[in-house]
């Protein structure tokens, strides 16, 4: 069992409250990456079931035009999820984001109720995707176990507002108080072979601040960001644009690796700089992000 | 027979009004008219004086009777209290097409009650809509000739010396009453702030006026010019602003000295304000705006970014306030926009930016009739603009709620697609196919996402389905009057179901 969409790009992830149809109709004009359509918290307690009822209707009917959909179910504490999965299975998203996932068993758990959906409404095994929201100090300390729970699960994200009221400290700004859970959750995901992506910036007003901390993020290694307003989508992707020279590096090292492979020879230099097979999958994503960003019209 | 726009117009109405179909932009160009000067009463007596008590006097003096003209500025937009004021003799507006009263209006175009009276058959005779210049042109060459003009002046001395700015009504500028100044038989000045004479530097001359009434109240002031509309925070606008900018900073007359026109709407606003960024950075002065102002346009000229505002109305108090700086100048509707004049203003057009509540696969638009039949719209200034600017950019979303705004036809047809040169919407730029230079530069420029309209309508349909047509009766209520005179389409009744 393979998805082909495990590694996609994954910059931006814009959350939609499926309560209100009118944002879920054509978010993909923004053009983000993925975008996250919530029966979680953005829909009130006594219209859950309108939200499904959208969220089914939009997912059957709307051509996303290559958008990732992701659908945010409700969480395991709740009697609500294994409905919300068999409307978002049966209506046709690509994957199910948990909510406060705090072990690994809670994925295995979701896995079950996919696999269960993906044969009621016949679709093929494997087809639906996970990724698991770390909300709390418990979450982010088992972060590593839970990367590795499910061949399904392609990556990790930081829940910045619940996980700081577990820390019992106030969102500063500056991201002190998520400096510990970033860095770990970052290495745990490299560690299992899977994404990490940041909380959300909520503050509208303070594009300067969400754009510091989308350099701060970027650089740690993050492979993207939650986002809240389709304002914010330009700015991530502005970041995660590769410059010019890595990108011409990047081609250079993939093209001199495919020739020098079949010479047979397995270290060479670049620029100057020694080469092997390790550089390999970094300089390929250089360019899968560079073509995302219209930046690279090369033949790779 | 049909017009150059492949509308239908019925003999019948050829007939009724004289008029020919439209034939396409430049049909009269250089074709010899005569212009239409009125009957007036001289004020020869130095003893007379031009006050009178009530507007129910001015109209004896004017011997108002039946079946006579009267004509109404609109610089006091949502606040205007002089039309209801004058036509209260009998009752409110709306009744009066119903009860016959009033048997023809002819405007640039009505919304709410009005617009509704005359979709649903109210109103006796036709309405006729006219773009602002196409309304100077009817004037000024005598197809609509004005008997009394009633024009609401926010200060006005004794002898009639008009001006639009001070007093409690501040609307800035008396541009689109200019012409009714010169061509009217009779003209009543109507004004809340009588001043000391003589009231100079007068935007509508004493050598016009016959008689100044003094009311209480011409117009209420939150409603004339609002305060600054605040920044769209509308993603979707933002975006249509963001593309619409890159057009524009993408063709060949983005240059120093460009002459540039926009509208009131928040994605035209923060267009401008995108604009003036770029303008910042490549160091590119705009030589004139021109039009409806707006506090984004005023700012170009405060900041030394623009030479020159060139002002036909205001829409917020900080372009009436902008009316202290030298370079921003007061002109008349003619000079404007009048479309058989010697030229004007907007044939110096680079660039305008519009919007519209529909557009087709021909590229002509509709401002006037909503899709579901009913009058809803103004022309304003958009044909005239459109058709003389050099890039005629329309801002439109792909879809208006559930109605596909890009479609096979247009319900009514307003300005021509021959104008029209790119169609901005959330989903992607569609050019004018007619303009291949634009088209070419923006290709090169790889700046916007382009689309050919057919594939806008094409994905408009398929997110909303193609909308049957709207049902009509036979009986033509309206005429919308292309810029020179000519019929560029009906307006039928709506079919009530």
């Amino acid at each position: 069992m393979s998805n082909p969409n495990k590694y996609r790009l994954r910059r931006t992830m814009m959350f939609l409250n499926c309560q209100k149809p009118s944002l879920i109709k054509d978010p993909y004009v923004y053009k983000p990456d993925s975008i996250m359509l919530d029966l979680e918290d953005a829909v009130a307690e006594r219209e859950k079931d309108a939200a499904r009822y959208s969220l089914y209707h939009a997912l059957q009917e709307i051509d996303y035009r290559g958008v990732e959909r992701v659908v945010r179910i409700n969480g395991l504490d709740t009697n609500l999820w294994r409905e919300d999965i068999r409307c978002a299975v049966a209506g046709g998203c690509d994957s199910i984001r948990i909510p406060k996932t705090e072990t690994a068993d809670d994925v295995r758990t979701v896995e079950y109720a996919i696999a269960e959906a993906e044969r009621e409404f016949n679709r093929p095994e494997g087809s639906v995707l996970i990724m698991a929201a770390l909300e709390s100090a418990r979450g982010v300390i088992n972060a590593m176990s839970i990367c590795d729970s499910s061949e399904r699960l392609f990556g990790i994200a930081l829940s910045g507002g619940d996980y700081s009221k577990d820390l019992q400290v106030p969102i500063s700004g500056t991201g002190v108080e998520f400096m510990g859970a970033r860095q770990h959750m970052v290495i745990a995901a490299r560690a299992a072979k899977v994404q990490c992506f940041d909380t959300v910036w909520t503050n509208l007003d303070d594009m300067e601040g969400f754009r510091r901390e989308t350099e701060i993020i970027h650089s740690m290694g993050f492979d993207g960001k939650s986002i809240v307003n389709p304002r914010q989508i330009p700015v991530v992707h502005e970041i995660y644009t590769p410059s010019e020279k890595s990108v011409i590096f990047a081609e250079k090292v993939i093209k001199e690796i495919d020739t020098k492979k079949a010479q047979g020879i397995g270290v060479f230099t670049v620029d100057g700089k020694m080469i092997d097979i390790a550089f390999y999958d970094g300089a390929k994503r250089t360019i899968a992000l560079a073509k995302a960003s219209g930046v690279y019209k090369g033949d790779l | 027979m049909k017009n150059a726009v492949g509308r239908e117009i019925p003999e019948e109405i050829i007939e009724i009004t004289g008029k020919e179909p439209f034939q396409g932009n430049y049909y009269r160009d250089d074709k010899p008219i005569t212009l239409h000067g009125p009957t007036i009463r001289p004020v020869m007596n130095n003893q007379k004086s031009k006050l009178v008590g009530s507007i129910r006097e001015a109209l004896e003096k004017c011997e108002a009777h039946d079946g006579m003209t009267v004509s109404f500025h609109h610089h006091f937009r949502e606040g205007d209290l002089i039309v209801n004021m004058v036509m209260k003799e009998i009752s409110a507006l709306v009744p009066m097409i119903e009860d016959g009263t009033i048997t023809n209006i002819e405007s640039s175009g009505v919304r709410g009650g009005i617009g509704e009276a005359i979709s649903k058959g109210k109103l006796k005779g036709l309405a006729i809509m006219r773009s602002h210049g196409g309304r100077v042109r009817s004037i000024a060459t005598g197809e609509s000739h004005i008997d009394i003009a009633f024009i609401g002046a926010p200060t006005a001395d004794d002898y009639g010396n008009l001006r639009g700015i001070g007093g409690k009504a501040d609307c800035g500028v008396l541009s689109y009453a200019i012409v009714d100044g010169n061509h009217a038989d009779h003209c009543v000045a109507i004004t809340d702030c009588l001043v000391p004479y003589p009231n100079f530097p007068a935007h509508i001359s004493q050598t016009k006026v016959d008689y100044v009434c003094v009311v209480d109240e011409i117009g209420i002031p939150s409603k004339i010019a609002t305060g600054a509309a605040k920044p769209t925070t509308d993603q979707r606008k933002l975006l249509m602003a963001q593309y619409c900018t890159d057009v524009v900073v993408n063709t060949p007359w983005f240059k120093d000295g460009f002459s540039y026109q926009t509208g009131v709407g928040g994605a035209s606003i923060a267009s401008t304000q995108y604009l003036a960024d770029i303008m910042r950075e490549r160091n590119i002065r705009m030589g004139f705006g021109v039009g409806g102002l707006t506090k984004a346009m005023c700012k170009l000229l405060e900041d030394g970014m623009a030479d020159v505002m060139l002002d036909v109305q205001d829409f917020d108090l900080d372009a009436v306030k902008s009316l202290k700086n030298v370079n921003h100048h007061r002109i008349p509707a003619a000079v404007y926009a009048n479309p058989l004049n010697k030229g004007a203003v907007v044939n110096k057009l680079d660039y305008v930016v519009l919007a519209s509540l529909e557009v087709d696969v021909h590229f002509n638009c509709n401002v006037v009739v909503g899709s579901d039949g009913m009058i809803t719209g103004a022309q304003g200034g958009h044909p005239d603009t459109a058709q003389g600017a050099k890039c005629a950019i329309v801002i439109c979303p792909l879809l208006q709620g559930r109605i596909p705004a890009i479609c096979t036809d247009v319900t009514t047809v307003t300005t021509p697609g021959e104008s029209i040169d790119v169609v901005v919407t959330d989903y992607g730029v569609a050019v004018n196919p007619a303009r291949p230079d634009i088209l070419k530069a923006l290709k090169e420029a790889d700046c916007v996402p382009l689309r050919t309209i057919e594939e806008l309508r094409d994905i408009a349909y398929s997110i909303v389905g193609e909308p049957d047509k709207v049902e009509f009766e036979d009986r033509i209520v309206g005429i919308i009057e292309a810029r020179d005179g000519t019929i560029m389409d009906v307006v039928r009744q709506i079919k009530e179901v």
